[in-house]
């Protein structure tokens, strides 16, 4: 049986991990590449880099890491951040990143989703949203959640699994930092209408809030996290077999 | 030294990687003289069948395969390069494969109409997940890994009537086909480059077979 995936999440800039809570106030934590085999070696089941560099020497930083963590990392790697053209998905692929997720650059962009998955395949063109309520109604943010675009988020996840996502990460910015469980709302209504693969993100405060995503929400195919991940307040293998003995599929 | 076939799709540097870690040569090559000379070949492989397949045939690489496989060469063939190593596909219209296997191409969605699954289960197309592995028979190329082992899948496609030379399968509605071989000619629907150690094992075990050396 398919398993429910576990992706910690590594925000990676000037080549060193951080995480932002609320996407503000970022503090350093590891080299990436340790993390990635540390993860690897608990179970992590994949590994989201997210590159937040905005300097031209911290993006070739970025592309080194990525190198030297697909060197020594035997699992699915997806990397976002930055993406905003064709020849960005090559920079990446080129250095062993197995997928790729847009979110501003297909904002920017809405042809980018198409073009990608026609020249790589759907499998590798992951559509990363960023959603916020606003006024009762899910609306896609840009920018690290700075911008309100005025997206309707649905009606754009579904534009964007029509043109090719093979996969959509839904990363609410009203759970996420507040770790007090994934948005269940949020990631129901968008599994009504992803038909692809759906990672849950932002809101993971404890195991019990994987445990309760994963019975509540059957459409959520993984769940994704970081803070809790880098600072050891949720360990990976134990979240896993407390996944198993809650009759969740999972990969031990 | 393992020939990897460069015929113009997909990444190949995480596979290059994989042998780098397991302490094996490897090399990527487009040439046929490497491929023939090399102890073993993988055809690798990411995309459409019909793509790949003209890819093959418009670089002369098919022909380098074809020769290296009954030469006596073990090949596996990854994903993609599994699926090219049978008859026949059926993603997106009818496209012939290299025939090194007995058996045809054909989308998920309709093997699983047809054996009935549960439309409660929702199984999405493509699988794109870790999931595990059942075996049908004893082979050298699984000798490293337990039934029951996890590998990672991306696929819409899967592999149908293979007869005597289906090694694994995997449950996903119904039982799809993971991981085949028959005499020299192996293939991996999953990826074994990002199966974590499961997956290294596989490779391992793929290299310790008997070269055909030239």
């Amino acid at each position: 049986m398919i398993t429910k995936r576990i992706i910690p999440c590594l925000d990676v800039r000037d080549g060193r991990v951080v995480k932002g809570v609320n996407f503000q106030g970022l503090g350093d934590v590891d080299s990436p590449v340790r993390l990635a085999k540390y993860y690897s070696d608990c179970g992590a089941d994949e590994l989201v880099f997210y590159d937040i560099t905005a300097s031209a020497e911290g993006r070739a930083l970025f592309t080194d890491i990525l190198t030297e963590t697909a060197r020594q990392v035997f699992i699915p790697l997806t990397v976002g951040g930055g993406i905003n053209t064709v020849a960005d998905f090559d920079r990446v692929l080129k250095c062993g990143a197995d997928k790729v997720s847009v979110n501003s650059g297909a904002i920017r962009n809405p042809s980018l989703i198409g073009q990608a998955a026609k020249k790589y395949g759907d499998q590798c063109v992951v559509l990363s949203v960023d959603v916020k309520r606003v006024d009762g109604v899910f609306r896609v943010f840009a920018r690290g959640g700075r911008d309100n675009t005025g997206l309707e988020a649905l009606e754009w996840i579904r534009r964007g699994v029509g043109d090719g996502a093979g996969e959509v990460v839904v990363n609410s910015i009203d759970t996420d930092g507040v770790k007090q469980g994934f948005d269940l709302e949020m990631l129901e209504a968008v599994c009504r209408v992803a038909k692809v693969p759906v990672i849950a993100s932002g809101g993971a405060g404890k195991t019990e809030d994987f445990l309760t995503l994963f019975h509540r929400i059957p459409g959520v195919d993984a769940g994704l996290a970081a803070s809790i991940f880098h600072f050891g307040e949720v360990r990976i293998s134990d979240l896993k077999r407390a996944m198993a003995e809650a009759g969740i599929p999972v990969r031990i | 030294m393992t020939a990897i076939v460069d015929y113009g799709v997909g990444n190949l540097f995480s596979l290059e990687s994989s042998f780098a870690a397991i302490g094996e040569q490897a090399r990527v090559t487009s040439d046929p003289e490497i491929i023939l000379a090399a102890e073993r070949v993988i055809l690798p492989g990411v995309g459409a069948f019909g793509d790949a397949a003209e890819k093959l045939r418009n670089t002369g690489l098919d022909r380098a395969v074809t020769a290296a496989a009954e030469a006596g060469k073990p090949l596996m063939g990854i994903c993609l390069g599994m699926q090219l190593l049978f008859e026949k596909s059926f993603e997106y219209g009818e496209h012939a494969g290299l025939g090194l296997l007995k058996g045809v191409v054909r989308p998920i969605r309709e093997i699983l109409e047809e054996t009935g699954a549960d439309p409660e289960r929702q199984l999405k197309i493509p699988q794109m997940g870790w999931n595990a592995l059942r075996f049908c028979r004893d082979n050298p190329l699984l000798s490293g890994i337990r039934e029951g082992d996890y590998v990672y899948f991306v696929h819409s496609y899967a592999a149908t009537g293979c007869g005597n030379s289906l090694l694994a399968d995997t449950e996903y509605g119904t039982y799809l086909t993971a991981c085949v071989g028959q005499g020299n000619v192996f293939g991996c629907q999953f990826h074994p480059e990002k199966s974590g150690n499961v997956g290294l094992n596989i490779l391992k075990s793929f290299c310790a077979m008997g070269g055909g050396a030239a």
